[in-house]
Order: C-alpha cells, then structure tokens, then sequence
C-alpha cells in the first residue's frame, strides 16, 4: 500500500496521518501489555514507576515479586491445581471433540446443523449464565466443590474450540487419499494412523492448545463451582485483585504474557506446518 | 441416472448377490449410524454437563414449591376461600399443624425466606408463629392464632400465601425486571427507590453497544491495513493484534488497573508532563470509563479478526477501477470499499456485542459502582443476596437476549464460519 | 494432601485416589469454615493448634465464611455435606437454623461450665446463646481514621465527625452493604442509639437514613472485602473507613500503620460457630474443647475481639506478640462501649432483603 506516484498532496498527508492512526491503535493494543512487564521488576510495593525506576538505577528494580510468587504456597498450589484442571478437561475435549469432528465432516451425518449449534453453544452463552446454571445443578447432584465438577465444566468450555478446529482441518481435507490408501493396501486403521492423523494432527493440537488455554484462564465458572481446594491462578489473580493489589500480580502477569507469546508461537508453527502438508501454501 | 434407465437396464448386482441401490443404501445407512456414533458419546457428555443445567436454571426461575410442600394443608384449605375476608376456622386449623410440623421438620424456614422475599416482615410472622403454635392445645384456633401476631387477622397476608401456593410462579421474572404483584395480585412496577435491575439491562445494553462502536472505529483501521499490506510484514502486524487475544484476560484487566487508577501509570505521566497538578488526579477506573476502556481492548480482535478475513477477499484492482474512472479517493472508499465490507461489520459488531452484554469479570474489576453490567447482579443475587431464583430469572432473560443475537448472527454468517485467529 | 504430587500423565487416576483418601481419612479430619486472614489465624492459635496437638486430628481451614449460608444451602440440597463446622453471624445462623440447615445446640449439656462452675447458659452473655448458635467473639464495626488525615487538634471522635465533610475533608470507605450504614446514618442524624431500629422499621426512618447517606454519597468509595479498608487507609485513598475492629487492630499494632478508631457508636455483634445438619457427633468433643473459659481467652492473645463468655472476659491479657495490653482494645472495654449499638439480628432477618434492594438502587441512582 505504498503511496502512489498520482497521488495529491492531500492523499499523502492522509496516508500518513492513516499510518500514525493505526500506529496509536497498536500502540492501544499491545503496549498495555509492555507497560506491566518493567513494572513486575519494581522494588518498591507500588503499581507504578517510582523515580529510581525512571532514572535506571538498578535499586529501582528487583525479584522481589517473583520470590514472593515463587515462594508462596498459595500461588503454587494454585499453578498445580490449574495445570491438573486444563490438563485433564484438555484431554477429555480433545478426544471427545476430535471423535465428534470425524463423525461430523462426514457427509452422511444426520441433523448436521442442529448438532453444530448445539456443540457451538457453550462458546456463545455468556460464561456467567453457565457458571449459574452449572452451580445449581452441579449442587443438585453433589459435584460442586470438587475437582471433577471444575473438569467437566471446563471440558465442555473446551469442546467448542476442539471442534471447530478439527472440522475446519477436515473440511479442506482430501479423501482421496484414504481412498488411495485403501487402494494401495492398508487396512482402515493403517490408514488412520498412516494418513488421516499425521494430516489432522496440527487441527487436534491447536483446538487443543485452545481448550487448555480457555481452562487456564477461565475464571467465572471457577469462581462459582469450584471450592477452596480447587483454587487456581485465576481464582487466586481475581482475589488479589480484589483485596489488596500487589506487584506479585503482575508477576504473575508479566509470566503469562510470556506464556502467551510461547503459545501463539506454537500455534503459528502448526498453521504453517498445516499449510505445507496440504499443499496450500509453498513451504 | 433415471428412474427410466433404471427400470430397462439390468438389475445391477454386488459381489454377494445384492442389487446395487440396496447395496448403496445399506452403505449408506452404516455410514449414517457410523457418524452419529462418533458424535454421540460428545453429545451425551454436552447434554449432563451444559444443556441439563441450562435446562434445570430455567425450571429454577419459575419453580416455587415452598408454599406449596410445605403448608399443603393450609394450601387446601384456602380452596374456594373468597379472598375478601379472613379465612374461617378450618384454614387457621390446617395452619397451626402446617406450622408446628414444618417447625418440628425444619422445612418451615424456607417458606418464611421464600415468602419474605415478597413482603419484608414474613419470615419473623411465620417462624414466631411456628414456635408458638405448638402451645395451642385445642381450637378455636383462628383466635387463638391472631392473638400471636394480628398480622393474620390482615387479609393481604393470606392473600400472599394464596398467590404463592401454586407450584409456578413469575414473581421472579417480574422482580427481575422492577415490577411485583401488588396486594390484590396485579402485576404493577415496584416503587421507585426499589427499581434497579432494568436500568442495569439498558446500562448494559447502551454501553456494549459503545463498546461495540468503539471496536469498529478503531478495529476497521487495522484490519484494512493488516489486508492491504504484503503478507510478510501483515503477518508480523498480525501478531500485534493475536498477543492481546492470547493473554489472559485477568491479565488485561490487571493492566488497565496499573495504568488507569488514580496512583497509576497514566496519572502519574499527566502530573510529570504537568497537564493536571497531583491534587487533581483524573478518576479513569471503578467507572464507566474503566469498563469501557478495558473492554473495547480486549474485545478489539474479536472486531479485527472478522472484518479482516472480509477485506482480505476484495480485490485491490475495484478500488483502482473506481479511481481510474475519476472518483475521489473518499467516494471510491465510501462507494466502492465500504460496502462491500459491511458483511465484515455486521458480523464483527454482533460477535463484539454478543460478548460484551455476557462480560462479567471485567466491569466487576474496573466497573465501579457506576461501570456494572447486569451479569455482575446474576453474581450478587447468587452470592450474597442468595435469592437463587431471581438469579436464574435474570439470567434466562439474559440467555433469551443472547440467543435471539445468535441466530441473527448465523443468519448473517453461519456457526460453521466462525474463525479462531 | 502429600498425595497430590502428581505427575501429569496420572491426573486422573490421582484425582480419584484423592478423594478416596480423603474419604478414609475423614475420621480424624476436621474442616472448619472460617473467615480467613488474621481473624482464622487467631483460631488456628488459640483452638486448633492445642486440639491438633491433643488428640492427633487433622483441623483444615476453609476460608468460605462470607459465602457461608449459600454453601450451606447447595450441599444441603445436593444431599452430601463437607463442612464439619461453620464459622457464622447470628442473622445468618437463625436463618440457617429455620431452613434446617443446622443442628440445634442444648447448650448445658454440650459446652463446659465455667471454672467456678457457671453453667454455659449463664455464663455467655446475655441473649447471645440462640436456638443453633453457640457464639466466640464480640466484634464491632467501626470507623476507623488515618491520624496522618487531620491536624493534631483536630481529630474526630465522634459519628457525627464522620458525616461531616467540611470539618473533616477526605474520602470515606464503607461497606457496600445497607447493614450498619443506615444504623449509623439515623445517629449521626441524632436518632438516639436505643431508637435506632424503631426509626429504621418506618418508611420516614429509612428515607430520613437515606438522605442523611446522601450527604456523603460523593465521598465514598464503596469496599466488599474486609481486606480493603485498612489497605485504603494505609495507601491514603480514604481518610475513614468502616471495618471490624480487629483488622484496624492488627494493621495498627502489627504494622504500625496510625490507624485511630472512633468508637463512638460502634455496632457490635457476635460470631461464634454452627454445626451443620449430621455432624454433631463428629465436632462434639472439638466444640466442647474450643468453647471453654481458657480457650476463649487465649484467641483474645491474638486479635482485639471480646470473648462472649464473661469467665473469659477476666483473663484477657496482653497481646502474644507485641505484649500490648489488650483490655482497652476491646469493644466490650467500658470507654469503648458507652455509646454502641447492639445490631439487631430478627430486624435485619425482616427487612434485610428489601432494604439491601433498596440500597443497591439507591446506589445506582
């Protein structure tokens, strides 16, 4: 989009200013995101720059907050608690997803659109309206406050992502191949393993990178189904947040971020990897 | 192939003898019960962990059977009562025993909170009465009772306990948006200074659409830049956009905190630069402001992301046509561009607005008293109010409002297209 | 709790040996709900500490006392109860103990005598034995004041101080809940304490509290945790700010933060502990143990709230770190004590629904 040779004087200041626009509203987007990462390394119990921050002396910052996150049991019960919980509900929406995904990009599936809504859904009611409808009957049959109860409420979060994914891999999938396959001798578990997974594999891995990162950070089910054994890092970043603010928060902040960068890096990986082997894009 | 064709060529055959179209129809059919296979043990799992409770909430924001359970016998009583005068002698009987087996069973509490929910001053009428009603040895009991509290010589009590004896009820849906059962059980709007709830839905409403245009003034931009631009430096753009949308929301939220409160980042860069002196620190959080600004933040690649993957489709060549056959820059954009994008647009604003009205942790971080969604009531009347019922009415309305966007938003761009980054 | 290092891959087969250990273990393990913070550390001291060491059992606290009645409610309903003992207010308890959701309590026979053989009924303060209550602690809201705010020779003492935004400049923080506000509203607006409840049960009584509220409505930040206040006032965001007394206490003595309390008027209720429907037998002997003279006493070593049995009034002593004296920290002390309101547990019971409603619109307003 580079400015024409035709162009007025009028259209190159607005190409200019365009650019300075969306220069401000990347600025919005991300630099949030920047601003907390100096922050966390504050030696002093305040949300702010203090002036020995400002003027780069080393006493301005520390590793205090993260000493204190690193050595609070609080917080590590609640890492192992969230690694257990997006763990097992990743493992129980992959596989159910994925096995629906195959039933569902079959052509001869009955009430195809229904059942798509249906699978959508948890994605689309307001997580608040599902925390209330699962805390009432999970209470009813004696789920709430147990890890089990957390688990099935974030699978079925999880499940919308694992099948919107695996569908969208399968859709541009070419079953010619398995026919091919077939052809050439394999067995239709041969041809499982052989063809379908490695072609799938990148959709099953990013829906469920998806459905763990939506049980990480989920909070409001939590909130309301869990009890104080389950405590996770949302649970415990939103009672922080709540009570007393503390610089361990954006410790803890500042290591999601970096978390977040790690995933979107993994995700982009798989797309390009995806591409590749479909052939849709040169490598 | 025709029915014709089909009726004068010879009956094709399989291997094992079976006519071809038999054959098909049977694949076919296995095919059929292969699939639904693969997806039923999900569909089970969605229907006892999501749909069951959804289901079960909206039975709870009508269900009532207080009254009904616990003073069946009263209930009966009341049968062909007048609703004009005081209920006679039987009715007051079949109270004294609802109420001394209801005290001795502990059931009797509930219907004093429940009842109380509608007239302030219910649960002592009943529990006081409970304890004393065992003392009543023998009748007459109407008397004996109104000496307890003279409260149950006032019709509109019995009127009360009549109108909640059925089994259904819509004092919940009613109280959820500010109206109530009046004394002679007409539906009227609660008193002024007891309405909160339907400012709290246009609240709501207003400010996720401002929300929403927010997002489209600011997200329109970067996604014609990110479709405009050669792929390799787009991709790079394109993570700018995807970091936010990956990073825990608790986290943006957290963000805004540090940068918006009255010791934060941003007051303290206006003080340093001396635009406002430090006595005059600017309120940006715990208010409107704050929800609106950490919202539009972290629902913008949500707007992004859809009018991205529209524009990413029109060719660049239109807008060169437009401009060769001598319109302006402006009227090519505004003629040629912009509508073509508004299929973008209108997907974008309804997923932005959908989310928005359904957000809870964020106004309840950043909102204030002034910047609170109506979620943040489903919340209260949950945890601290525990009026359980209200809570599912509020809610179901919500769902219902949801749910009419969602399929407007599928009409406009169907589930299967929805697109994760 | 050793079992939960689990390796990932095993996840779920731990998360079903947990629970199975924790059904086996649960003949010696107690989990009590409380309020958390310095308020349960000051039980962990005084109660479950010397009973661990006793008797071998296991004492888990769970921080779950503000969402206590709801728990209680959905375990109930759900048929399968977890909680062995609940740390409660009275309003709450009654109307627990009406739903079912709590065993009644013959105290005599349950708690110990006193020392000089005092029966329980007589021994804890008048009124505060209820039908499934057996109370601990007088606590009391107050207003607390950074000294820091205001000029030597002027400090405020009075309610009236706090409603008065021209002599006494500054944010206020207040609870964001109708309770205690309205009380101290009809006061400050010179509604003697003992008419206070009888004004607030006519509509002019609550319109007059609510127009006495306005007049400070756009100086008050609104707080919902008991952690907020003494952080507020230390971080100069208020100059007051409602809270227990024993969080300002703590905040005062433990991390010298100049932190005054304006006793005057203090609302002042107790706390103490219920037992949730079946599991009487199981806390009986721990009920029995945490309840006598001495124990009470000691938790008074930990945080400034009264012991509501008058046998452990007299043996309060010093403060276990500090050493400070305790006596005049105390809402029960004499000074302290001249102008309080008891807060009136079967008025808010009443009408605790429709003025909370009332208050939130008042706020939203």
């Amino acid at each position: 989009m580079a400015v024409p040779s035709y162009a007025t004087r009028g259209e190159r200041i607005w190409y200019y200013l365009f650019r300075v626009i969306c220069a401000a509203i990347f600025l919005f987007l991300v630099g949030p995101l920047l601003v907390i990462i100096p922050l966390s390394f504050n030696s002093e119990p305040y949300f702010t720059f203090t002036d020995s921050m400002l003027a780069l002396k080393p006493e301005g910052y520390s590793l205090r907050w993260y000493q204190e996150f690193f050595t609070s049991s609080a917080w590590l019960n609640a890492i192992k608690n969230s690694v257990i919980i997006a763990i097992a509900s990743t493992f129980l929406a992959t596989i159910l997803g994925t096995t629906a995904a195959l039933g569902l990009s079959s052509r001869n599936m009955p009430f195809r659109n229904t059942i798509m809504a249906l699978l959508i859904s948890p994605l689309i009611v307001p997580l608040i309206i599902s925390a209330a409808a699962m805390f009432f009957f999970f209470s009813r049959i004696n789920l709430t406050q147990t890890y089990l109860g957390v688990i099935l409420a974030h699978t079925a979060l999880g499940i919308p992502f694992v099948v919107i994914t695996v569908t969208a891999t399968l859709s541009s999938f070419d079953h010619s191949l398995t026919r091919a396959s077939a052809s050439l001798g394999a067995g239709p578990v041969r041809t499982f393993f052989k063809v379908i997974l490695p072609l799938v594999t990148p959709g099953v891995v990013s829906g469920a990178l998806f459905a763990f990162i939506t049980s990480f950070d989920e909070v409001v089910v939590v909130l309301f189904v869990s009890g104080p054994e389950q405590r996770t890092i949302p649970i415990q970043m939103w009672s922080g947040i709540r009570e007393q603010i503390s610089p361990t928060i954006l410790a803890v902040a500042t290591m999601m971020v970096t978390l977040s960068i790690l995933l979107l890096t993994t995700l982009e990986l798989l797309r390009r990897r995806s591409e590749r082997l479909r052939g849709l894009s040169p490598g | 192939m025709t029915q014709n064709d089909m009726g004068q060529a010879p009956v094709l055959t399989t291997a094992d003898g079976l006519p071809l179209k038999t054959s098909l129809m049977r694949t076919t059919r296995r095919h059929r019960i292969r699939a639904f296979l693969l997806v039923a043990p999900l569909l089970l799992f969605l229907v006892v962990a999501f749909v069951l409770p959804i289901l079960d909430m909206l039975k709870r924001s009508i269900e009532n059977p207080e009254v009904h359970n616990h003073m069946s016998r009263t209930v009966e009583a009341l049968e062909g009562w007048d609703g004009e005068s005081i209920p006679d002698e039987p009715v007051f009987a079949a109270l004294v025993q609802d109420l001394v087996e209801g005290g001795e069973a502990r059931t009797i509490g509930t219907v004093a909170s429940r009842l109380n929910y509608e007239a302030s001053g219910m649960r002592s009428l009943i529990m006081k009465t409970s304890r004393r009603a065992g003392r009543i040895e023998e009748g007459p009991y109407k008397a004996a009772v109104i000496d307890i509290d003279e409260d149950w010589a006032d019709v509109d009590t019995w009127r009360l306990i009549e109108r909640e004896s059925d089994p259904f009820t819509l004092s919940y849906y009613l109280s959820a948006v500010d109206m109530r059962y009046d004394a002679e059980g007409n539906i009227v709007d609660q008193p002024d200074y007891l309405k909160i709830h339907n400012a709290l839905f246009i609240r709501t409403f207003w400010m996720s659409a401002a929300i929403t245009g927010l997002c489209l003034v600011l997200g329109y931009p970067i996604a014609f830049l990110l479709a405009n631009t050669p792929l390799r430096y787009s991709n790079l753009l394109m993570i700018l956009v995807l970091l936010p949308f990956w990073t825990s929301l608790l986290v943006r939220t957290t963000t805004w905190i540090a940068i918006l409160q009255q010791q934060g980042v941003l007051n303290d860069l206006l003080v340093g630069i001396g635009l406002i002196s430090t006595d005059n620190r600017l309120q940006m959080i715990y208010n409107k402001t704050g929800t609106m600004v950490a919202m539009t933040h972290i629902l913008l690649p949500f707007m992004i992301l859809p009018l991205y993957s529209v524009m990413k489709t029109i060719p660049p060549h239109y807008m060169h046509a437009a401009r060769s056959l001598g319109a302006r820059p402006f009227l090519a954009f505004r003629r040629v561009y912009f509508p073509l994008t508004i299929p973008g647009i209108g997907a974008g604003s309804i997923l932005v607005f959908i989310l928005s009205i359904g957000y809870y942790i964020t106004p309840a971080l950043v909102g204030g008293q002034s910047g609170i969604f109506i979620t943040n009531f489903i919340a209260y009347h949950m945890q601290t109010s525990l009026n359980w019922g209200l809570a599912a009415a509020i809610a179901s309305i919500l769902l219902f409002v949801v749910i009419a966007f969602y399929l407007v938003y599928n009409r406009v761009i169907g589930v299967d297209n929805v697109k994760l980054g | 709790m050793k079992s939960m290092k689990l390796t990932t891959g095993k996840t779920l087969a731990g998360i079903v040996g947990l629970s199975l250990a924790a059904a086996a273990a649960q003949a010696d393990t107690l989990n009590i709900v409380s309020w958390g913070g310095a308020y349960t550390a000051s039980q962990q001291k005084a109660y479950h500490e010397p009973w661990m060491e006793q008797t071998g059992d296991e004492i888990v606290n769970i921080d779950r006392s503000a969402n206590g009645l709801a728990g209680l409610r959905a375990q109930a309903q759900a048929g399968n109860i977890t909680w062995d003992l609940v740390d409660m207010l009275p309003a709450n308890a009654m109307i627990a103990c009406d739903e079912g959701l709590i065993e009644p309590i013959d105290h005599d026979t349950l708690l110990k005598a006193a020392p000089d053989g005092t029966p329980p009924t007589e021994d804890f303060i008048d009124g505060s034995l209820t039908e499934c209550f057996i109370p601990q602690i007088v606590y009391s809201n107050v207003i607390g004041f950074n000294s820091d705010a205001f000029p030597e020779d002027n400090q405020p003492f009075l309610m009236e101080d706090v409603f008065d935004v021209e002599n006494f400049p500054g944010k206020r923080a207040l609870q964001k809940a109708p309770i205690n506000n309205l009380e101290w509203a009809l006061v400050a607006d010179g509604v003697p304490v003992e008419d206070v409840y009888d004004v607030l049960e006519t509509e002019e009584g609550v319109q007059r509290a609510f127009a006495k509220l306005d007049t400070i409505k756009d100086h008050v930040i609104w707080w919902e945790e008991g952690a907020q206040p003494p952080q507020l006032l230390a971080d100069g965001e208020v100059a007051f700010a409602s809270a227990y007394n024993g969080r300002l206490f703590n905040a005062a003595v433990n991390e010298g933060q100049p932190f005054e309390i304006i006793w005057d008027n203090q609302v002042f209720e107790l706390d103490g502990w219920v037992v949730p429907v079946g599991k009487m037998d199981k806390v009986r002997d721990y009920l029995e143990f945490a309840t006598d003279t001495q124990r009470l006493a000691d938790q008074a070593k930990y945080i400034s709230y009264g012991p509501a049995r008058e046998s452990s009034a007299a043996r309060v002593s010093t403060h276990a770190e500090t050493g400070v004296d305790m006596k005049p920290h105390m809402p029960t002390y004499g000074p302290n004590f001249a102008t309080a309101i008891q807060k009136n547990d079967a008025f808010w019971a009443d009408y605790g629904d429709e003025l909370s409603q009332r208050f939130n619109a008042w706020l939203a307003r």
